[in-house]
């Protein structure tokens, strides 16, 4: 399959509004499915009660937060590299949905720490690096609304994704270093050394549910990104929605 | 020689041109003319490798020309709108460094001789900061003089120049023209220059 | 001091070491002739430093254990105040253009700048910190691992901020948004640097903090000059 052909932004446009529904539709079944088994299913925890029920969207925001950011990593490297603008576009259609994930997996992680460890904070590796990396999410977004020229933030956002890479291993080390050496929360956030095999199914499912939500809003996002910095196109005035 | 194929610019939402097709051999030089904003600026910028054009290539001496690839930076010297001085230098520190900068070996008797010849002998100590723009103009030409490159990239040599310095920059061209070296200049001052080495391009 | 920007003529014409040393001497050159800038930026990181005792409390044991992280987020602080003149004057006078067109690479000229705004700016933060250290209380062994830290630390801090400063050239918000862009990159020398002290004050060795903190420079010192030549050719494009 030729990939460059869906390199071009009139290309890909139609072609993700057909895609969209369906990541939608699959995001919205997994997600009762796996909130089914989350909140309903699984068994109360022998520690920590029904607190800990929040791990099925904790996790999956978490691990979401991350992913997502490398993903925009990639689309930079590509859009540096081959100069393409869907890639930009890709990594700029990500970025909100990346903080979003971020910030919901710090305010569940708060949540989960008052009625496990007391307090809605702690200074522990993980939480840590998730400020940092909400941080970084930020700073992307403010580079690219800070930066006029549509290309120029482009390739500007896609070194300053990459350079965040690079360094969001480095932050997270550490700061477990740092943590080890304060002695800080004494339960890992990993709380069960052997998780009930129906948690990690309601996890998993979760996590799924997020990639297809992210994908979906992505795509949406996307599209409406192709129209904006596309307006002067003839194809797109030949739209049915903008014609209409 | 210098080569443009199908080049096309855009800026914004706007197209500043588009199919633009030029060849400059070497003892020739262009000329290009236009109103404001019509895209004079972008079209050096492109020759020059800082930029890319939206559509199009750019060929130097048969090989593409790349954003910033070597060959052109050895190659050519772009003069553009501000004169690259640094105020707190004074004339003669300013032309050093932007010599310098160029990876060439000039002595700085060399140097010396670069600023009497564009009058500016009196003040090669004094700051940049206190030099008229036309003075300024002046340095800008003595490092054209110095570089000794076959392609010169020039955005609006002649702001700023009194009748003196036009006639100075005038000579300049015609001695790189003579020597077989390639001048593009964007420019709406009439330059005495030989017509048989001159095309002009009118950008609209 | 014209004699030592002139090149020799046995020099391989586009080397490494000319461009830095191109760089070096003229950015040097022209700090030096802007030095009340800099006195500013310096009189900003003693401020800041002095202010904590006086915003918290003058309690001894308190400030023994503040006085560290205070004098690196004061460093951080002053180190991006600095920022901006490291590429924004070069950028409005047309320089940076003639820079990024020059033979010379990219990257090592602009590791010469790099290097000048060290020496103009983490240079007098490290030496400074030992006094700055006094008033907070602290013993001569922690002094020293503070400015050993920050010795190190430093360069790191102008490398990393050399990256933000590129790729806001021209761009609103300036300040602000370089200090949103570098400061969580900046986040393991802070914890690396000013843990270094804690370690010791807690009777432990530093050494692994000191040299997770040489590690990153090295890192830095690859990687930093490529990402910021990238973005200051992105930011005149």
């Amino acid at each position: 399959m030729n990939y460059f052909q869906f390199s071009s932004p009139a290309t890909f446009y139609p072609f993700a509004g057909w895609l969209a529904p369906w990541f939608a539709g699959a995001a919205a079944m997994l997600a009762i499915v796996g909130l089914w088994i989350g909140f309903g299913i699984a068994p109360t925890d022998f520690q920590q009660g029904d607190a800990y029920r929040i791990i099925f969207i904790h996790v999956p925001a978490a691990w979401m937060s991350m992913f997502i950011y490398l993903v925009m990593a990639f689309w930079g490297v590509l859009a540096l590299t081959f100069n393409t603008r869907l890639s930009a576009m890709m990594a700029q259609a990500l970025a909100p949905t990346g903080t979003l994930m971020t910030f919901i997996a710090l305010w569940t992680g708060a949540l989960w720490g008052r009625p496990t460890w007391g307090t809605y904070w702690a200074w522990d590796a993980r939480m840590t690096s998730e400020l940092i990396l909400l941080f970084l999410y930020f700073g992307i977004m403010a580079l690219r609304s800070a930066i006029d020229d549509p290309r120029r933030a482009d390739r500007a956002c896609a070194v300053l994704t990459i350079v965040g890479a690079v360094n969001i291993p480095i932050i997270y080390f550490s700061v477990q270093w740092w943590n080890t050496l304060h002695q800080g929360a004494s339960v890992s956030l990993n709380a069960a050394p052997k998780m009930a095999s129906i948690m990690l199914l309601g996890m998993l499912v979760m996590t799924f549910a997020a990639w297809f939500y992210a994908i979906a809003v992505a795509l949406w996002r996307v599209r409406a990104i192709i129209l904006e910095r596309e307006r002067g196109a003839t194809w797109v005035a030949e739209l049915r929605e903008i014609t209409a | 020689m210098l080569e443009a194929q199908d080049l096309t610019a855009r800026r914004g939402a706007a197209t500043l041109f588009t199919g633009l097709a030029f060849r400059v051999d070497a003892g020739r030089a262009l000329i290009i003319t236009g109103a404001n904003g019509t895209g004079k600026t972008t079209l050096l910028r492109i020759l020059a490798g800082l930029t890319m054009p939206a559509e199009g290539n750019v060929r130097w001496r048969g090989d593409p020309v790349a954003p910033f690839s070597q060959q052109l930076r050895e190659d050519a010297v772009f003069v553009g709108h501000a004169p690259a001085l640094k105020d707190e230098l004074t004339a003669e520190e300013n032309l050093r460094a932007l010599v310098d900068l160029t990876a060439t070996h000039r002595s700085a008797a060399e140097v010396s001789a670069a600023l009497t010849s564009v009058a500016l002998d009196a003040q090669r100590k004094l700051p940049a900061r206190v030099l008229s723009q036309g003075q300024r103009r002046r340095i800008g030409l003595a490092r054209l003089g110095l570089s000794r490159r076959p392609l010169w990239l020039l955005d609006e040599p002649a702001t700023a120049l009194d009748s003196a310095g036009l006639g100075l920059l005038t000579q300049m061209i015609a001695q790189q023209l003579a020597t077989g070296g390639t001048v593009i200049a964007a420019t709406h001052h009439a330059l005495d220059l030989p017509a048989e080495r001159v095309a002009t391009l009118a950008l609209s | 001091m014209t004699g030592a920007l002139a090149l020799s003529a046995s020099e391989a014409p586009f080397g490494v070491g000319a461009a830095v040393r191109w760089a070096v001497v003229r950015d040097l050159r022209l700090a030096l002739r802007s030095r009340a800038e800099l006195g500013v930026q310096l009189l900003f990181y003693v401020i800041v430093v002095s202010l904590f005792p006086l915003a918290s409390s003058p309690e001894r044991t308190l400030l023994a254990t503040m006085g560290p992280g205070v004098i690196w987020v004061a460093a951080l602080l002053a180190s991006l105040l600095s920022l901006p003149r490291l590429f924004a004057s070069d950028f409005a006078d047309g320089t940076l253009e003639q820079i990024a067109l020059s033979p010379f690479p990219l990257p090592a000229l602009v590791s010469g700048k790099i290097v000048a705004h060290w020496l103009t700016t983490g240079v007098p933060i490290v030496v400074l910190a030992p006094l700055l250290g006094l008033q907070y209380g602290l013993d001569p062994p922690i002094l020293g691992v503070v400015t050993l830290a920050l010795l190190i630390g430093t360069p790191i801090l102008s490398l990393l901020g050399a990256i933000g400063a590129a790729l806001t050239l021209g761009v609103r918000g300036g300040g602000s948004l370089v200090a949103l862009l570098v400061l969580p990159l900046c986040v393991p020398v802070l914890i690396f640097g000013a843990g270094a002290a804690d370690a010791m004050r807690a009777g432990l060795s530093a050494s692994a903090h000191i040299s997770l903190l040489a590690a990153g420079l090295l890192i830095a010192l690859v990687a930093a000059p490529f990402a910021t030549a990238a973005a200051v050719r992105i930011a005149l494009d």
